[in-house]
């Protein structure tokens, strides 16, 4: 023990030291290099015990025996008795999608009729559901069984799983334990591997209002997402500088609302194409349309929605909020979020509530009004609350569950007992702090506080991502188990198609070991060591995840 | 503005000045002003003329020294001529009625098939009137930054029409060096990545591309003369190299874009990948009385080190025509240099006690001899600058530490020599790309010194270097920041003081860049016309 910790220490040392080319640390020059020998400072991944797994499944068995895989005899195919046969097309999408990651996709076949399989060459991968319903034409869901178990064995490997979702993960670790020998030969060793998440919400959001994300980018990260078995994508998809989805029941919110009505669009055949995108790879898609704040480009589509701003006695022509005191704007919400429940299968809607600003209610007289006839007196929070009880009512009658941020908990609204808060705010001891008071009063919870991925700094700062913990608060044992996971959040005021990508991964893969694996799996040396492996199969998949430190991939990404 | 780059609070940044931005923004940047770095001098108006591609020409002046078949500005004609019409796919001319419009180029100098230099003019003067345009220029050099100028003047209305305003530019650079630094030992960068790179620099009119080819982690120039630096020293010896030929495509490429290659092999420190390839190069380190097994900067002390260190040199500098080379020389530990006894003797031998500054020295003096015999000017890091006791030798120092750079470069020129400015320009230190402000508002000759000691800062440079950056995250972390400190390397900075201004003329540019298809990240929230479309 520590041994190891004395390595981690020397590790993170070494990514200062190593880093200071020109940058600025002189004094970490005389602090370490006397600790530091010539040897060590080759910060070089070393192969790890796990290989490139990421991430690192419950329970893994690997020996040394290994099997030669060759793209002319290998195939995916159903067990006999499994419940998912050939008209699963999900299974099957998946099974080709894992044959091209793992052989390529543009090597011609040469189906070799006469040559034998040799003795320690393995042909055969099955895919066993073995639940009588496998859900193959289901949503995944909060609830869904994600576990799997795989044996890598002759003459074939058994992949076993209650569920689809369980078999697409396992195909991903699958193909994570094929690797190259030194002849280019495609191997794998004998393995027994037993797994299942540690949380059953593992999260990315990305925001496409602050700036528009073309189709193809947010199906690239789902791709990625899938690589990371992270099963939830949270689409923050308006806000307050645009609103990109089409509506079909208010068409004009994003004809006036998005930065351009025809090129700068989500249309309904775009939404359904993420969604099925999506649940092809066992991903949860959750919109999050955010009221009664940041609701400035709904303002453009739809109007009376929001507050007139006064200055003095006059209206000063700028608007708030969402007007709470107005019929018309619950009826508008009615009939929207009536079509948002049919658009979008999951049974969660995101309802923000975040960040509401009262100057603007404040200087409405006609809000003041309303507020002396409730009897609110001064207190805005009670506004704010009066609005997001109707809105909860609202969204509860098209059968949804809802997840607010963090801040509608604090205000003390009126909540249902099934309803999921979001935790984005303050330092460490802070969310720790909410996370146990969230908890304690009996809801359940999601963190996102120390997975703000558009905040960047110099360094290996994942290594901060991968040591955070959602359960590292005071509480009971049942107030942990109310934390249902968490969600790594890329912001988008600085961040477009154009460095999406690279800025999320690997960092967010930190992220989705933190998630999905055992708790206990906290060593950051043998996890700098399977990730930059990772980054690399990332790469080799055409995803442009960034580096983590000086080094290389065998292939480099080779897009520009 | 201020306000708008610094305060972040809550949940997402909370302002309302954006929507200001934004408004200035839609009233579209169609006169000189749109042009980054901004033109020295001009006048625009608002009298603006159609241009159709059935009926544009490049053509040469009756009067100039190039005339059809100069391989730099054919070559330009024809890549301009794709960039000012993005969305001309069709290569047949048909008949029609649209007025032509001819930009006629006259140059000064035939210096069509040599390479540019730190003496070259890019000084020029584009005149934009009814149905032509008139660039005039003192050599090829000039007439290429002019073009660039022509292509960011001209836009499209909402039907896809292209105009161009009326124009009178007059324009040269204030500095004469205006570099961008990649490092392609820390990650290998396909030889694909650095092309790009050229091109996105020629718009920025970025002209020296300083190639930190080599350093620690490995070594991937293929030298003819010793092959087995590569080959031990590389990642990858066969797909992690850049063979003479593909040096040979960077060289060419930069010329044709106006660019100078500027190669750094750095020594003596940062040379561990070397020592693989080059037994008895490295200095071995001791521990107690003993090898340690461990080696340290190159060996000093050593007659064989500086022979090799000739031959390298020579194939170096005839492979780069620049007449510029990067010595280097800088972060020098000693730690392993005081553990070897042969190192000591040496050291004795040659009276310099236990200073090993001077042993540095000594070094650094020996590989400039070699370089200059060679006919180059080298360029050393500051570190060489400040042990060095006789510096005259010394040419042109860069200066990299932060702190108060100003005050060395006010040393520099002080001692006479001349100064490249890299301090405030490190671009791999991330954070978020509102910071693009501090690279705008650097002023490098903001010292106290005569008019000569001024004109010694020749220019600045942009410094990408690559613990964190390979071709995944290159592109965006480089652009549109670089584009900031070009404006500052180029412009007059009176007139470039002001972020306010700056700010929606560079989102204007950085919507251009992505509409070439460079993947330039936002400075801000926003949206462009055309949206990068790759992942």
């Amino acid at each position: 023990m520590s041994t190891t910790l004395k390595f981690t220490a020397l590790l993170l040392a070494l990514g200062l030291c190593r880093g200071l080319r020109h940058n600025y640390i002189d004094n970490y020059i005389d602090n370490y290099i006397d600790e530091v020998t010539e040897e060590e400072a080759e910060l070089v991944a070393q192969p790890s015990k796990y290989g490139s797994l990421w991430p690192l499944p419950q329970k893994v068995q690997l020996s040394e025996v290994s099997f030669k895989l060759t793209s002319s005899s290998f195939r995916i195919v159903d067990a006999k008795d499994s419940t998912a046969g050939p008209s699963c097309s999900l299974l099957q999408d998946a099974y080709r999608r894992y044959y091209e990651y793992m052989f390529g996709i543009a090597k011609r076949q040469q189906l070799n009729k006469g040559r034998r399989t040799g003795p320690s060459e393995l042909t055969e991968l099955q895919v066993w559901i073995t639940s009588p319903d496998s859900e193959c034409d289901s949503y995944p869901s909060l609830t869904s069984d994600e576990s799997y178990e795989l044996s890598v064995n002759l003459p074939y490997a058994v992949l076993k799983a209650p569920k689809v979702w369980g078999a697409l993960h396992g195909l991903e670790t699958f193909s994570q334990l094929v690797y190259e020998d030194e002849y280019g030969a495609k191997s794998i060793n004998s393995t027994t591997i037993s797994d299942f998440p540690r949380f059953a919400h593992r999260g990315i959001l990305l925001d496409s209002s602050r700036h528009f994300l073309p189709i193809k980018v947010i199906l690239a990260n789902l791709e990625t997402m899938a690589m990371n078995k992270i099963n939830v994508f949270h689409w923050h998809i308006v806000d307050d500088q645009s609103f990109p989805y089409l509506s079909r029941t208010f068409p004009q919110l994003s004809q006036q609302g998005a930065y351009h009505p025809y090129t700068h669009v989500y249309t309904p055949a775009d939404v359904k194409m993420v969604i099925e995108f999506a649940r092809l790879r066992g991903i949860r898609v959750i919109p999050e349309f955010d009221t009664p704040g940041h609701t400035q480009s709904w303002g453009k589509g739809q109007p009376d929605l929001l507050t007139p701003c006064y200055s003095g006695a006059k209206p000063s022509g700028a608007f708030g909020p969402v007007n709470p005191i107005l019929n018309t704007t619950y009826d508008f919400m009615s009939q929207f979020f009536k079509e948002i429940s049919a658009v979008f299968p999951d049974a969660y809607v995101h309802l923000g509530g975040d960040e509401v600003d009262f100057t603007c209610w404040k200087s409405n007289p006609d809000i003041q009004k309303f507020m002396d006839q409730q009897g609110f007196g001064q207190d805005y929070s009670k506004l704010e609350s009066f609005y997001i009880q109707k809105l909860l009512d609202i969204v509860t009658a098209t059968q949804k569950g809802y997840t607010i941020w963090q801040e509608v908990f604090d205000n003390g609204v009126k909540l249902k007992p099934d309803t999921l808060i979001h935790v984005w705010k303050g330092n460490q001891q802070q969310y720790q702090n909410e996370m146990a008071k969230v908890t304690s009063s009996g809801y359940r919870t999601l963190l996102s506080t120390p997975w703000y991925l558009n905040r960047i700094s110099y360094g290996q700062d994942w290594q901060g991502h991968y040591k955070a913990d959602p359960q590292d608060f005071e509480g009971t044992e049942a107030q942990k188990k109310l934390v249902i996971g968490g969600e790594a959040c890329l912001w988008g005021e600085y961040v477009d198609a154009t460095n999406l990508t690279p800025r999320l991964w690997p960092r967010a893969s930190a992220v989705a070991e933190r998630l999905w694996s055992a708790k206990d799996v906290t060593d950051i040396n043998d996890a700098f060591n399977r990730l930059s492996v990772h980054r690399c199969r990332m790469v080799d998949r055409g995803i442009p995840a960034e580096p983590l430190f000086s080094s290389y991939c065998p292939h480099e990404y080779k897009g520009i | 503005m201020e306000v708008m780059f610094m305060v972040r609070s809550g949940r997402y940044t909370r302002l309302n000045v954006y929507l200001l931005i934004l408004s200035i923004l839609q009233v579209g940047l169609h006169t000189v002003e749109g042009v980054w770095p901004l033109p020295q001098a001009f006048t625009s108006s608002t009298e603006r003329y159609p241009l159709s591609p059935q009926a544009f020409y490049f053509g040469y002046g009756r009067q100039s020294a190039a005339q059809q078949g100069c391989s730099v500005l054919d070559a330009a004609f024809r890549r301009y001529f794709s960039l000012i019409f993005p969305d001309y796919t069709d290569g047949r001319l048909h008949f029609n009625q649209d007025k032509p419009f001819t930009v006629e180029v006259s140059i000064d100098h035939d210096d069509c098939e040599g390479y540019p230099n730190e003496d070259s003019s890019e000084r020029y003067n584009l005149g934009v009137s009814a149905g032509q345009a008139s660039l005039k220029a003192e050599t090829v050099w000039g007439a290429l930054r002019g073009l660039e100028t022509f292509s960011q003047l001209v836009y499209q209305n909402d039907f896809g029409s292209y105009f161009i305003n009326k124009t009178e530019i007059e324009d040269f650079p204030r500095f004469q060096f205006r570099g961008i630094l990649l490092d392609t030992s820390r990650h290998y960068l396909p030889v694909q990545a650095i092309l790009k790179t050229l091109d996105a620099m020629a718009y920025s009119k970025f002209n020296v591309f300083h190639w930190h080819i080599v350093d620690d982690p490995s070594f991937p120039y293929q030298s003819s003369s010793f092959p087995d630096l590569s080959s031990k020293g590389a990642f990858h010896p066969m797909t992690h190299i850049y063979t003479q030929s593909d040096v040979r495509r960077v060289i060419s490429h930069a010329r044709l874009w106006g660019i100078r290659v500027l190669p750094e092999f750095d020594s003596p420190g940062h040379t561990k990948s070397w020592g693989k390839g080059q037994p008895g190069l490295l200095t071995p380190c001791y521990k107690g009385g003993t090898p340690s097994g461990t080696f340290g900067p190159v060996n000093p002390a050593l007659r064989s080190t500086y022979q090799f260190m000739a031959r390298l040199f020579k194939e170096v500098s005839s492979v780069f025509p620049d007449s510029y080379i990067h010595l280097g020389g800088d972060e020098v530990d000693f730690t392993c240099w005081k553990s070897n006894p042969d190192v000591r003797a040496f050291m004795q031998k040659m009276g310099f006690g236990s200073d090993f500054t001077k042993l540095e020295a000594f070094y650094m003096e020996n590989i400039v001899n070699i370089t200059s015999a060679l006919n180059k000017t080298s360029i050393v890091w500051q570190d060489v600058f400040d042990y060095h006791e006789r510096r005259s030798s010394l040419s042109v120092v860069e200066v990299w530490r932060e702190g108060c750079y100003l005050c060395e470069v006010r040393r520099v020129a002080k001692a006479g020599l001349r100064v490249i400015l890299a301090s405030p320009w490190y671009l791999d230190l991330p954070g978020p790309t509102h910071n693009w402000a501090r690279y705008y508002t650097v002023w490098p000759l903001a010292f106290k010194g005569t008019e000569e000691q001024k004109k010694l800062v020749i220019g600045g440079e942009v410094c990408m270097w690559g613990e964190y950056v390979d071709a995944t995250n290159l592109s965006p972390r480089l652009w549109p920041r670089a584009s900031a400190a070009a404006e500052r390397l180029w412009s007059d900075e009176k007139q470039t003081s002001n972020v306010d201004k700056a700010f929606p003329r560079l989102q204007d540019f950085r919507c251009k860049l992505l509409r070439r298809g460079i993947r330039a990240e936002p400075l801000y929230v926003g949206h462009c016309k055309h949206e990068y479309q790759g992942v």
